[in-house]
């Protein structure tokens, strides 16, 4: 009977969370896993990010040019391949926040449209 | 030469060959809590029952001046013993010796002792400890993992294959461990990875340590590649002395029957554990060893997804695989992870003859877009087709909630459970009170003068009329509602009576699990 009492108090001595699931609060520890993970951003068409991190090789624009789909913007260099980055849109530019020979992290805002 | 000299000649060559990589190296080794791979084996296997294969093997590499070099064993320990007196083959790389890197010769050692294992139809054990491919052989050290990891995929579901990751397993050699069914990981002494930090620093700029990016708490805890953590190699050999005494040799073979231990029932009192309100947490590990022999339970990746227990134990002497929703950690739902966990553990009981009992208080599946994203209905979809798959004996025993996709997932009646029980505090319903009543009774409440009053009255009577075993009963999909004192012996007898169970899938090549 002791020892009953004993893993009771373990399970007391817990921080306990709720969770709710199905508008039902359950009282539960939480992982990890569950508790670091990062909120979903939502994308922005009119940033242009780095999907690898890398190097930035070479620029083709800059702040308040006028591009079109698919022209090419600067060349990205990651994993020995050179990937040109394209204009996912007709549009102004606002902002290059990269210089040449800069290295990026992922996801890093590369350029900015108005 | 007489036979005197010649046995002289040979104890010397022995000598020489069992040095490994020399004195130096060994007292490194020794220096960060490692012990050499003869003294490994020897820790794992029964005493005495080691015989060495292999020990005057050369390396095969010629070229970069490496022809000059002897490498005693070409850096890995094979050979034959018994672990409990039955018959195992085991591996060990020698890190001593050029940094356990593996050439042509020393693949070939392995590859060998793997061959003899899958014909002898025992087990193989792989202790891993080497810094990767032996860069000077080229394409023949790709050419020997390659035979490795066929090797391990022949064998998969055949005959249990052991990983004791012992050091570093990094690039490609990750391969093989991934590839058997339980891989041991000890603190601060495993580290796998495919690429290293160094590379990732020079390529992505990204700084990690190797402990952070493949340490045994890591694989433990985050991806879930391991599957026991041991904090010292002592402690690691135990648990595989201990996971031996729970499989079959083979899989046309079952586990060794032990003699029946009543569990220690003033310690883990069935009627004491489970809170009677369906949002309270308690311990499901508590339930599961006050059904088992002596209260043991043996179980398997306790640090990964913790919010699905599962492990070996023994019910009147037989082994047992045990799947249970855990209350305690996110409420026991069921998520990418614990989907993953439960589904795997699920399909090696059934590839080696050990019956399966699972227990359940689910509450569903985790709701968020992280979960949708990572691809939850794939993983999710796992779990259903590996009891469906499984013939091995299946019993379920619902203890508390069961809602809707989650009381289908785990192993009811519909995927072909053989025997199903409820407890009286099972709720199985189509989904909770709360959310049901809302749905059911939408207008009735929008309408109301006091919506939440009746909301509330909604609830009740919603539970009051689904939130019990009796419906299921009704319709047959449980076959008896038990007291949880009676949980035992209605799994005895299940065990009993299904001992001669033959079930088979049609005839097909394989299938195609959504892995």
């Amino acid at each position: 009977m002791e020892e009953t009492k004993e893993v009771q108090q373990n399970t007391k001595k817990l921080s306990f969370k709720s969770l709710l699931i199905e508008n039902i609060k359950y009282r539960t520890l939480l992982t990890k896993k569950y508790v670091e993970k990062k909120p979903y951003v939502r994308q922005d068409i009119k940033k242009v990010t780095a999907f690898i991190p890398g190097t930035i090789k070479k620029i083709y624009v800059k702040k308040g040019k006028r591009v079109k789909e698919g022209e090419k913007m600067l060349i990205l260099e990651a994993m020995k391949m050179k990937n040109d980055i394209l204009s996912p849109i007709n549009g102004t530019i606002k902002e290059v926040n990269v210089k040449e020979g800069a290295r990026v992290t992922k996801n890093e805002i590369l350029i900015e449209f108005r | 030469m007489g036979l005197k000299q010649k046995t002289a000649d040979l104890k010397k060559r022995m000598r020489e060959a069992v040095k490994g990589g020399g004195s130096k190296a060994i007292e490194k080794q020794k220096a960060i809590g490692k012990k050499t791979a003869r003294e490994r084996i020897l820790s794992i296997l029964d005493p005495k029952s080691f015989h060495e294969n292999d020990l005057f093997v050369e390396h095969a590499g010629r070229d970069f001046d490496m022809d000059k070099k002897y490498l005693p064993g070409d850096g890995v320990v094979t050979g034959t013993g018994t672990i409990n007196g039955h018959p195992v083959c085991i591996y060990a790389q020698d890190f001593t010796v050029a940094g356990g890197s593996l050439g042509w010769a020393h693949a070939k050692k392995i590859i060998k002792i793997m061959d003899h294992a899958l014909k002898m139809k025992v087990p193989i054990i792989g202790i891993n400890d080497s810094g990767g491919a032996r860069i000077q052989e080229g394409v023949n050290a790709l050419a020997g993992y390659g035979e490795i990891f066929y090797r391990n995929t022949l064998s998969s579901g055949v005959i249990p294959q052991i990983s004791v990751i012992l050091g570093p397993c990094a690039g490609g050699a990750v391969y093989s461990p991934a590839l058997t069914d339980f891989v041991f990981v000890v603190d601060k002494v495993s580290k796998m990875f495919i690429t290293g930090p160094e590379v990732i620093k020079t390529v992505l700029g990204e700084e990690i340590s190797m402990e952070e990016l493949g340490g045994a708490r890591v694989h433990s805890e985050i991806t879930g590649n391991s599957h026991f953590f041991a904090l010292s190699e002592e402690e690691c050999f135990g648990q595989i002395k201990e996971l031996f005494s729970y499989i079959p040799w083979n899989n046309e073979k079952k586990a060794e029957n032990f003699p029946k231990k009543p569990p220690r029932a003033r310690q883990f009192n069935i009627d004491e554990i489970m809170p009677a309100d369906p949002r309270q947490p308690y311990d499901v590990r508590d339930v599961i060893r006050s059904i088992t022999d002596d209260s043991e339970f043996f179980e398997i990746q306790e640090l990964f997804a913790a919010n699905i227990v599962i492990g070996f134990a023994r019910i009147a002497g037989q082994t047992a695989g045990f799947i249970a929703n855990q209350p305690l950690v996110m409420a026991g739902v069921l998520d990418v992870d614990s989907s993953d966990k439960a589904a795997r553990f699920i399909r090696y009981c059934d590839a080696f003859n050990i019956p399966l009992v699972t227990l359940v208080d689910l509450p569903g599946y985790l709701p968020g877009i992280d979960q949708e994203h990572a691809g939850v209905i794939r993983h999710g979809a796992k779990v259903l087709y590996a009891y469906s798959e499984a013939t091995v004996p299946k019993i379920t025993v619902i203890m508390r909630k069961a809602y809707g996709g989650g009381y289908i997932a785990m192993c009811s009646h519909h995927l072909r459970a053989d025997f199903v029980c409820a407890w009286p505090t099972a709720e199985i319903a189509v989904m909770g009170p709360e959310g049901a009543a809302n749905i059911i009774f939408r207008n009735e409440i929008k309408n109301a003068e006091n919506p939440d009053e009746m909301r509330k009255q909604k609830i009740k009577e919603y539970k009051s009329k689904f939130a019990n075993p009796y419906v299921a009963a009704a319709y047959g999909y449980i076959d008896a509602v038990i007291e949880p004192k009676e949980t035992r012996s209605f799994l005895v007898h299940s065990l009993d009576v299904s001992s001669l169970k033959v079930d088979r899938m049609p005839k097909k090549k394989h299938g195609i699990p959504p892995f």
